[in-house]
This record gives structure tokens, C-alpha cells and sequence, in this order.
């Protein structure tokens, strides 16, 4: 069996604001394997993002509350000192984000950059740590790394931006990659550029990857289980093939039906889930997208607990639809036919 | 929704439109380069029509659609709108006609006035172009809150008490104000989250419906493009590539570089994901200050051949309105290839099936100088 990495246990952070408490996550439970990628999959305030910074500690604040516990090599990332944290921050769990414009210091030269990080954690001379970042552009496909390493960041493109984020991330071989949205602010073709990266390298590097995005198609691409989250829950979690061929929450059937798809005929009108996501601050009762969910019934007004409802193992879901029920009416909502796996 | 193929139906004709940025440089602002966003691209978009305009950034599809809608002056060519000349129009004579046209942009969050309020941002546009009294203008505004789906209650809201969604409709409300015929629309969709995607790409298909509105529909999104679109023109770097009816752009992509864009798109389903083959383009967009010579996708195109680095290929007609410009076409039979090579009209203007036969009725205005 493969090595478990990474363990999260009914996490739950909520941060106190003038407005109410923001129940951004409300209890999040995930395994990571070394070696696989992990996709959570949301719209906004979902609270996919949100999960990803309190595993590396980056939502504490007097303001924000935690519960649950995440477990890293024995030891519970929640509870860990910021001085113990900041060796496993960078160092074992390393996170690439979204905006590749943003996230890199624009006075400081990639190279800079990349050796700051090798060396805040490692023993390593200067010159050592710069011969390793020269070495880390080449991996991550910058064309001539010795002369770009000297680079500052608005020299560099927004995919070679990202690539060296990749790099500054990889510099300490961290045993899980944390990837927020890296793809979206990026062109389709350098999108997919990307992807093929961050799939080689997770098996050059054998890390595990917790890939975030919002885009069904990225991680029907690259990874291997997924979570999808609605108001701060997971709703369904399972294999990237039961969740595609055999989605068991109106949640996500609304999302696979609402993109416009390349390899399908294209339907009359897209599928559209109405309204909008609830407030994280006035939650509704029960099931948190009945509102929203078009075959909601009485038994909704009770929130269901993520089990597992089908024969598949692994495969879990918080809906109180009967099994006959879900495979009839997904069928109206997923355009074209939904394959049973 | 009006036949693609219609050709005397013109509601907006781009004819060679260039449009250069100057970089300026020293005390004493001297040109030294160019940035050529927009360069020699004819184009006509029929009434009714829905024109997808793709490709990545940097390519110059929304400096074509601020041309179009003349936020910009184009350095050289023409746009014709409705039969009139307004590339090189004055502001003044000019204003009348930015009833007809209307934009929508991408930001929903920048767009829009934080410190207006909803009924005065919609209706701002009437009461510039003196449309109505207080109160008509009020009904007309409740009205339109209601079209777009936001309820007259919502008058006197400001824009940050929405979401990004709901925000994007009042943006759709506003230039829906002054009954435009031409609407263009930037990413109108992209700054939103997937379900409310469809949501508005929904909203904006009944519109069209309603208001017989023309789009042309800026997207880096290929596959919200094709729901949307009729007919699809592909950029590269200032240039247009290829034009083709929507499907068939799909099912038959002529120049590489749509194969690529195409192939770069993940799809939804693993299987065929783990199945189809992906090309993946090295490098990036070169710079469109210098532009490679030739084809300017030569660099990264894996058909390409000496002949790609010289000539640049022109725009040619494959049939059933679907051109491109290269030197190594896909999905194009003998035959066809054959006759277009011997096609005397080889060069881009005889070429571009989409210049429409004159009207004899319409005159169009006076040719404008060029300023170059």
C-alpha cells in the first residue's frame, strides 16, 4: 500500500468578522498517498482554498478558530508552533498559487528567490544553492536557465512565472505539493504546459499533489481521487472515474452539466445550477444546497452525513436521494448520457 | 438568429484594421517600436450573428473589439457599422452612434461605479443621450432589472452589495439600456464562477432572442465560444488565422494553430482524456513587437517548413465560409487544396469571402484619410 502522507480530521475553521462568524470550512476529512494527486473541486467560497492555507498554517489569526486536526508524520499541523511549522512550510509541504504576477517578489531576481528558499532550510553554501536553481529552471522547462536565473519577474512571461514558482516550490523536494488554481490566470496552451509538468514531476519527485481548481477538466486530466466542496463541506469524494462516470450529488452533476463541452454535441441550453452559493455566515438548515438543488424533498431539511451509499468502496456523498432516484434524474442533468462505471 | 452565411446582412465590416501601440522612449517621447496588436485583419459580422473571437493574450482580440465599438481609432483600415464609415470619426460625430453599439466587459468588480448606485448606473446611459424623463427612465430601468433577471427592488443598491454574477447582469442591463443592435462583450463570462457561467451565457442567448442583438463575443474559452457562437475568427498575434462556421471549426480545424488551441482544452472525462492525443505548443506567444516573419506561428508550429519562415500565407477560402491562413492546411481534401492553389485569388483581400457585395441602395460615407 502507499504511503499515507497527509491526514485532515473534521477540520473546521471559522474566522470571526463585524459581520458574524464565516464557517469557510466545516468539517473537511481527506487521506493523501504519496505519489497520487488529490483534486478539490469548488466555486468560490467553497472554502477549497481556505482548507489548503490551514494546512500550512497560513489562516492562523487571533480571529479564526480551528477544529479537527491534520496529520502530518505523527504530528498535528494545527496544533505545531510556528517555529516548528516554518521548517515544515517551504520544506515538506510546499504550495504553489494562483497568480503567478503576484506571488513572486518583483525586486528580488528568480534566482534570488529560489535560493532563499534552499537555504532557509538547508545547509547549503550560496553558490551551491544558485548552482541548484539554475538546475530547478532547467527541470521545469525554462529555456537557458543559466542566463534567466539572473532574471528579474517581469521579465519572464506568466507561464514561465508559474514554472518558476514550480521550481521554488520543488527546491526542497517537499513531500506534498499544495497547487491553488496554478493554471487558471495562465492561456490554454500554457495551461497545458503546465499540467504536463506538474504531472512529470510528481513522478520524478514522487511527492503527493493536492490540486485545487474549479475546473472539472484539469482534474479529469491529472488526478487520481477528488473532493468537491460546497459551503465549506465536502458533498461527494471519491475516484476520479466514480466521480465522472458515476456522480452521486445533484452538486456535481450541476457542475459537469454547466460546461460547455468540446467532445459532446452541442446541447440546446447550457444546464445552469440557479442562485447562488449560500452565505458562509447565515448557513441554511439542513442540507446546505437545498436551496439550490432542484430534487430537493422533506428528508433535506436534515443535513445527511458523507457516507458511503454505493457498492463502489471510497466512494462517499451527503445526499438523501435513493440510489434509483439519482441515476434517473442525473440523466436530465449531465447533457449527453452519464456512463455507469 | 440569421443564416451565417448571409452576406448582405452587414451590420459591422472591419476592413484591413491595424491598429499599432507606439513605445515611446527619451525626453523627447521619439517612437522607437511598435506594438502591433492589431494588423490587417478584414472581417464582416452579419446582423443577428454571434462572431467568437478567440485566441490567447495577448493576440489582439479585445483591441479589435475597442476598435470595433471605436474606444480606439484604428491606425489604418476601416470599421463600417450599419453602412456608416466610423473608424476615423470625430468624438462629437461619433456620439449619436454609441446607441447602436454597446460593450460588456470582463471585471464585474471594476466595470461598474462603486459609488452609483444601480438605478443611476443604468440609467446613466439614457440620460446622456437624453432618452425619456425621471420617471420613464426609472420604468425603463425596473424593466430592464427584471430582463436580466435582478428584481426592480434592487434600484437602489449599490454594485458591492451583489455577487460577481449578479454584478455581470447589471452590467448587461446597462448596455441593454439604449436598445443597442451591436453588442460587443469582452470575457463577459470568465471572471465567473462555472455554474453561474452557464447561468449567463443562458441570459445572454435569450437576449439575443429578444432584442434581435448582434455579438461579437471575446473568449479565451473555447468551449463557451463554440455554445455561443456562429460563426468563430481565431487570433494569432495580431492576425486573423482562421474563420470558419462554429461547428466546423470543431470538427475541422484547417490551421495548426487552432488544432493546438483545440487540443489544449482538457476535457471533462478521463477516459478520453487518458485516451486523445494532446499537442502541447512549446514556448509562448512571441512578442508582438517584433513579430516572427512569415507565418508568425512558424516558430511553434510543428507542420512548419522553410516556406512558413518566408511568405506569410494569405486568408484563403476552403468552402462553405470556413478560410485560413497556411502554408500546410489539415483536413482539407485534394480537391479543395487543388482549387484554391489555382485560384487566381490568392491574395487576402480577393480571398476574404466575407467582403459582402455592395449594396447599391447603401452608400457607404466618404472614405476617411488614412494618417499613416
Amino acid at each position: 500500500m502507499a504511503e499515507k502522507l497527509l491526514e485532515v480530521n473534521g477540520l473546521k475553521v471559522r474566522f470571526t468578522t463585524e459581520d458574524g462568524v464565516v464557517r469557510a470550512v466545516d468539517g473537511v476529512d481527506f487521506e493523501l498517498e504519496r505519489g497520487k494527486v488529490l483534486g478539490i473541486v469548488g466555486e468560490s467560497g467553497s472554502g477549497k482554498s481556505v482548507t489548503a492555507m490551514t494546512l500550512l498554517g497560513l489562516t492562523r489569526d487571533k480571529n479564526t478558530r480551528f477544529e479537527g486536526e491534520v496529520l502530518y508524520r505523527d504530528q498535528d499541523l494545527l496544533k505545531l508552533p510556528e517555529s516548528r511549522l516554518r521548517e515544515v512550510r517551504g520544506n515538506e509541504i510546499a504550495m504553489i498559487f494562483q497568480d503567478p504576477m503576484t506571488s513572486l517578489n518583483p525586486v528580488y531576481t528568480v534566482g534570488d528567490q529560489i535560493v532563499e528558499a534552499i537555504t532557509t532550510h538547508e545547509q547549503a553554501s550560496k553558490s551551491e544553492a544558485k548552482r541548484r536553481a539554475v538546475e530547478l529552471l532547467r527541470q521545469v522547462g525554462i529555456p537557458n536557465p543559466q542566463v534567466r536565473v539572473d532574471d528579474y519577474p517581469h521579465q519572464f512571461s506568466g507561464g514561465m512565472r508559474q514554472r518558476a514558482m514550480i521550481a521554488m516550490a520543488l527546491s526542497c523536494n517537499p513531500d506534498v505539493l499544495i497547487a491553488d488554481e496554478p493554471t487558471t490566470a495562465l492561456d490554454v496552451t500554457i495551461q497545458a504546459q503546465i499540467l504536463e509538468l506538474l504531472d512529470r514531476l510528481r513522478a520524478d519527485f514522487d511527492s503527493a499533489v493536492i490540486l485545487i481548481t474549479h475546473d472539472l477538466g484539469v482534474v479529469a486530466e491529472v488526478a487520481d481521487d477528488i473532493l468537491v466542496m460546497y459551503a465549506g463541506r465536502i458533498v461527494e469524494r471519491g475516484g476520479k472515474r466514480q466521480l465522472f462516470y458515476d456522480p452521486q450529488h445533484p452538486y456535481t452533476w450541476g457542475l459537469l452539466g454547466s460546461i460547455p463541452r468540446l467532445d459532446r454535441p452541442k446541447p440546446e441550453k447550457l444546464h445552469s445550477i440557479e442562485g447562488t452559493p449560500p452565505s458562509l455566515i447565515n448557513l441554511p438548515e439542513g442540507c446546505k444546497f437545498r436551496p439550490r438543488c432542484p430534487h430537493a424533498f422533506e428528508k433535506c431539511s436534515e443535513e445527511p452525513e458523507l457516507k458511503n451509499r454505493v457498492e463502489a468502496p471510497g466512494h462517499l456523498d451527503r445526499c438523501w436521494l435513493s440510489l434509483e432516484d439519482k441515476r434517473h434524474l442525473r440523466e436530465s442533468t449531465i447533457a449527453g448520457e452519464a456512463r455507469v462505471a | 438568429m440569421t443564416e451565417p452565411q448571409t452576406q448582405n446582412g452587414a451590420l459591422v465590416q472591419i476592413e484591413s484594421l491595424k491598429k499599432y501601440f507606439p513605445i515611446r522612449k527619451g525626453v523627447l517621447s521619439r517612437e522607437v517600436a511598435r506594438v502591433h496588436a492589431v494588423d490587417d485583419v478584414t472581417l464582416s459580422v452579419a446582423e443577428g450573428e454571434t462572431m467568437g473571437l478567440v485566441g490567447e493574450s495577448g493576440c489582439g482580440k479585445s483591441t479589435l473589439g475597442r476598435c470595433v465599438v471605436r474606444l480606439l481609432e484604428p491606425t489604418a483600415g476601416d470599421v463600417v457599422f450599419d453602412g456608416k464609415s466610423i473608424g476615423h470619426l470625430r468624438a462629437r460625430t461619433l456620439r449619436p452612434l454609441r446607441r447602436e453599439m454597446q460593450m460588456i466587459f470582463q471585471d464585474p468588480y471594476a466595470s461598474l461605479n462603486p459609488r452609483k448606485r444601480v438605478g443611476t448606473i443604468i440609467s446613466d446611459p439614457m440620460r446622456i443621450h437624453g432618452i425619456g424623463d425621471r420617471k420613464e427612465r426609472k420604468q425603463r430601468v425596473e424593466e430592464l432589472l427584471q430582463v436580466v433577471g435582478l428584481s426592480p427592488e434592487h434600484y437602489n443598491r449599490f454594485p458591492h452589495e451583489f455577487s460577481g454574477g449578479q454584478r455581470q447582469r447589471i452590467g448587461v442591463a446597462r448596455a441593454l439600456a439604449l436598445r443597442p443592435k451591436l453588442i460587443v462583450a469582452d470575457e463577459p463570462v470568465s471572471a465567473l464562477d462555472v455554474s453561474i457561467q452557464a447561468q449567463m451565457v443562458n441570459l445572454l442567448e435569450d437576449l439575443q432572442d429578444e432584442f434581435r442583438l448582434t455579438y461579437v463575443f471575446i473568449a479565451h474559452d473555447l468551449g463557451v465560444v463554440r455554445h455561443v457562437s456562429d460563426r468563430i475568427a481565431v487570433m494569432y498575434l495580431g492576425k486573423l488565422v482562421e474563420l470558419s462556421p462554429a461547428e466546423e471549426l470543431y470538427t475541422r480545424p484547417i490551421m495548426p494553430y487552432t488544432e493546438a488551441l483545440l487540443s489544449a482544452v482538457p476535457v471533462p472525462d478521463p477516459d478520453l482524456a487518458e485516451k486523445r492525443e494532446r499537442i502541447v505548443l512549446e514556448g509562448d506567444v512571441p512578442s508582438p513587437i517584433n513579430p516572427p516573419s512569415g507565418c508568425r506561428f512558424h516558430p511553434r508550429c510543428r507542420y512548419a517548413t522553410e516556406i512558413c519562415s518566408e511568405v506569410e500565407p494569405p486568408l484563403v477560402d476552403y468552402g462553405n465560409g470556413h478560410l485560413a491562413a497556411c502554408h500546410h492546411p489539415l483536413n482539407v481534401d485534394k480537391e479543395t487544396l487543388a482549387r484554391v492553389q489555382a485560384s487566381p485569388a490568392h491574395t487576402p483581400e480577393a480571398a476574404d469571402a466575407t467582403a459582402l457585395p455592395e449594396e447599391p441602395g447603401k452608400e457607404v460615407s466618404k472614405p476617411v484619410p488614412r494618417r499613416d
